[in-house]
């Protein structure tokens, strides 16, 4: 038989990150820990390069290569550079925290550019095998990044809790894909939405395996009922992790929500649509609720997160083309805040000290008037306060499933955001309206400081002109999910 | 039923029953056994497959290696299991409730006659004994799954450093071997001849007692 040679120069990001962190892996052995810096440097360069490549080998038709496995369209490339992003100021983030506290080791960047690769590996996957090793090298990734404070109790219960809920998540998904595969004969996305299609009457052993697959999906998205393991994890993890899991995983998340339920099963949207509205609706209650009970802030922004996913689910369930890109916009939205939030959190820790509380906010605004005015920007984003872009975020997806149908679901959202708004406008209360507990001036490092201030800057311009970025969203998916 | 039916539901129950002991056993060791029983009658089901080297490959690897290997870990660690099962009563109602549930659940929708009527209507082809699994799944793995395979080798390779990253940690306390230095030793580097004072006091008075005999 013969087989034609996979087109490579499509996978080319891939292929870069990948030969990068195995450098990384041997230039770091030689480095003593005085040098360490040139790993940092190298991992920077790393993300950097991987941009430049998606972007100039970027393409306006989606491309399949590797047996039709690996798909290369606008909302992969646009998906992966907003990952390159958001771990490049993860890291930036990072640096000081992890250095105060022994865990600026290669093996912190290796761990954080293989999850990376997984995340790409998802966003490009275009066949469900693809889609669950992509899963699988981004927790196994995470786990280990979780449990790498070795002397924490804390850390390493949280990791524990992580991997034993990640892989019963991963057994329930690749029971629903077997199912599914059973079904289709065939474990190709495309393959197997066209034989959805084609299939009339009863799909009972279809809708079987949907239950699984959205139940594994729920797992990682983190929403009600399989939300439990995102408090103890974002607590327990040390903060540099915390904020790592919060930012780009929820847009590979993104991605894999959109291959397998939307591109692969879009066909059985009936089945599915149900699923997610109980599902969003859980989600937008308990997140919401549960987090005015917090006095840690990171458990707290765990709970916020549970809320934010279920608004994230609202986009799919409408089950347009315009309630897809709303969803791509709201997960692009999300990470720029919780990135900005949990860098906030970080930004007040310093040696032996760690914000967590939320009385560690208190009198912020006395101690450094800036740093308060940026966290009033993420926190009201948060809630979804105009003028700041987390209102268009809401707006967006709450118009599309308007659109749909789904009015008592919208109200109750709304309802939900509302009582939301009391935990993010509490922090607030506390930094602007008390008096501090402890003095300790705030000194960041200068491209954290610039970086974080960006960071809050753009959480205001994208919140005045949402146009470009919300244009970029329904181009992309207006490009790839056909 | 015919004979190839009888083998599969006396080699799924065995499975099953060796699974739910794996789970229930007292005895850590014996629920290793049992993990290798339950791994045992897979690889036996593959064989009904006409899956082969993968049954063999599960025997030698899983079997072989890793229980055995396991076997020595809870047999070396001291472990107390009854710590570990504390609150496996209290929470066992609530756990059986919500497990029938999910039994019966799927019981209805797998019982129901719609679940049966159609399946992708594709019966697997029964091969002959000149076919060769080895040469099929090699052949499938480097041409057309080689992008998955390529990630299964990233994942190990992410395991290898995670393993190495969670658990080297260089212990002020603990003394190494420099197995160079310890070739290249001499003599004078180890050894020291020191004169003992004990020593020389024998040796006059044994001096001593000879010139008494020699002049006497």
């Amino acid at each position: 038989m013969t087989f034609p040679m996979p087109n490579l120069t499509l996978a080319l990001p891939e292929i870069f990150v990948l030969v990068m962190v195995s450098l990384i892996l041997i230039v770091d052995l030689f480095l003593s820990a005085k040098n360490r810096f040139v790993t940092y440097a190298l991992t920077q360069i790393t993300l950097l390069g991987a941009a430049w490549i998606t972007v100039s080998t970027h393409s306006a038709v989606p491309q399949y290569t590797f047996s039709n496995m690996f798909v290369d369209d606008a909302m992969s490339d646009v998906l992966k550079l907003m990952s390159y992003v958001a771990v490049s100021v993860v890291l930036v983030y990072s640096r000081t925290y992890i250095s105060l506290r022994g865990m600026f080791r290669g093996e912190f960047f290796a761990l954080a550019l293989f999850a990376l690769l997984g995340m790409m590996v998802m966003i490009s996957a275009n066949h469900f095998l693809v889609l669950y090793m992509g899963l699988e090298l981004l927790s196994l990734s995470l786990y280990a990044m979780v449990a790498l404070q070795r002397d924490s109790a804390l850390a390493t219960e949280a990791a524990m809790k992580y991997f034993v809920l990640g892989a019963l998540a991963s057994g329930l998904l690749l029971y629903g894909m077997s199912m599914l595969y059973g079904a289709t004969g065939s474990l190709n996305i495309n393959q197997v939405a066209t034989v959805i299609q084609n299939t009339t009457g009863n799909h009972v052993v279809l809708t079987f395996g949907l239950v699984f697959v959205v139940a594994g999906l729920a797992f990682k998205l983190g929403v009600v009922p399989f939300h439990m393991w995102i408090p103890d994890v974002y607590q327990g993890a040390p903060t540099a992790v915390t904020l790592f899991i919060g930012s780009a995983p929820k847009i590979a998340a993104f991605a894999f929500v959109a291959r397998l339920l939307v591109e692969g099963l879009q066909g059985l949207v009936q089945d599915w649509q149900g699923m997610l509205v109980i599902m969003a609706f859980l989600s937008m209650a308990i997140g919401n609720i549960t987090a005015i009970a917090q006095t840690n802030i990171k458990r707290m922004l765990a709970y916020s997160t549970i809320s934010h996913m279920g608004f994230l689910l609202l986009g799919f369930l409408s089950g347009t083309l315009n309630g897809y890109s709303s969803s791509m916009f709201y997960v692009l939205v999300y990470v720029l805040m919780s990135v900005g939030g949990f860098g906030m959190v970080m930004l007040m820790s310093r040696q032996g000290f760690e914000a967590e509380n939320l009385d560690d906010f208190k009198g912020l605004n006395q101690r450094s008037p800036w740093y308060a005015f940026m966290m009033l920007l993420f926190m009201f984003s948060m809630a979804g306060i105009p003028p700041t872009v987390g209102f268009y975020a809401k707006l967006s997806v709450l118009q599309a499933a308007l659109q749909a149908g789904f009015v008592w679901l919208v109200v109750s959202a709304v309802l939900f955001s509302v009582i939301g708004a009391f935990y993010y406008l509490r922090i607030i209360k506390l930094m602007y309206f008390d008096a501090p507990q402890d003095e300790t001036p705030i000194r960041p490092e200068g491209d954290m400081a610039m970086l974080i201030s960006t960071n809050g800057l753009a959480v205001l311009a994208l919140g005045i002109l949402p146009q470009p970025l919300m244009a970029l969203c329904a181009y992309s998916i207006q490009r790839s999910l056909l | 039923m015919n004979a190839q039916t009888l083998i599969f539901y006396f080699f799924a129950t065995i499975l099953l029953f060796a699974a739910a002991r794996v789970v229930t056993a007292r005895n850590p060791v014996h629920s290793a056994l049992f993990l290798v029983l339950a791994f045992f009658t897979a690889a036996a089901l593959w064989i009904m497959l006409q899956a082969e080297f993968l049954a063999i490959v599960l025997v030698l690897v899983y079997v072989g290696a890793v229980m055995v290997l396991f076997l020595f870990v809870v047999m070396m660690l001291d472990i107390n299991y009854d710590t570990l099962r504390e609150g496996f009563w209290d929470n066992l109602p609530f756990a059986l409730l919500v497990a029938v549930l999910m039994a019966a659940e799927m019981a209805v929708v797998v019982a129901g006659r719609n679940f049966w009527a159609n399946g992708s209507g594709v019966s697997p082809v029964i091969h002959g004994p000149e076919y060769s699994n080895i040469k099929e799944l090699g052949r499938l793995i480097y041409t057309e799954y080689v992008y998955p395979f390529e990630i299964a080798s990233v994942i190990l390779l992410v395991a290898i450093v995670a393993a190495i990253a969670l658990t080297l940690r260089r212990r002020k306390d603990t003394k190494y071997q420099d197995s160079a230095q310890q070739i290249a030793v001499r003599r004078n580097d180890r050894l020291r001849i020191i004169p003992v004072a004990a020593d020389n006091k024998l040796r006059q008075k044994h001096e001593a007692v000879e010139q008494t005999e020699k002049q006497s």
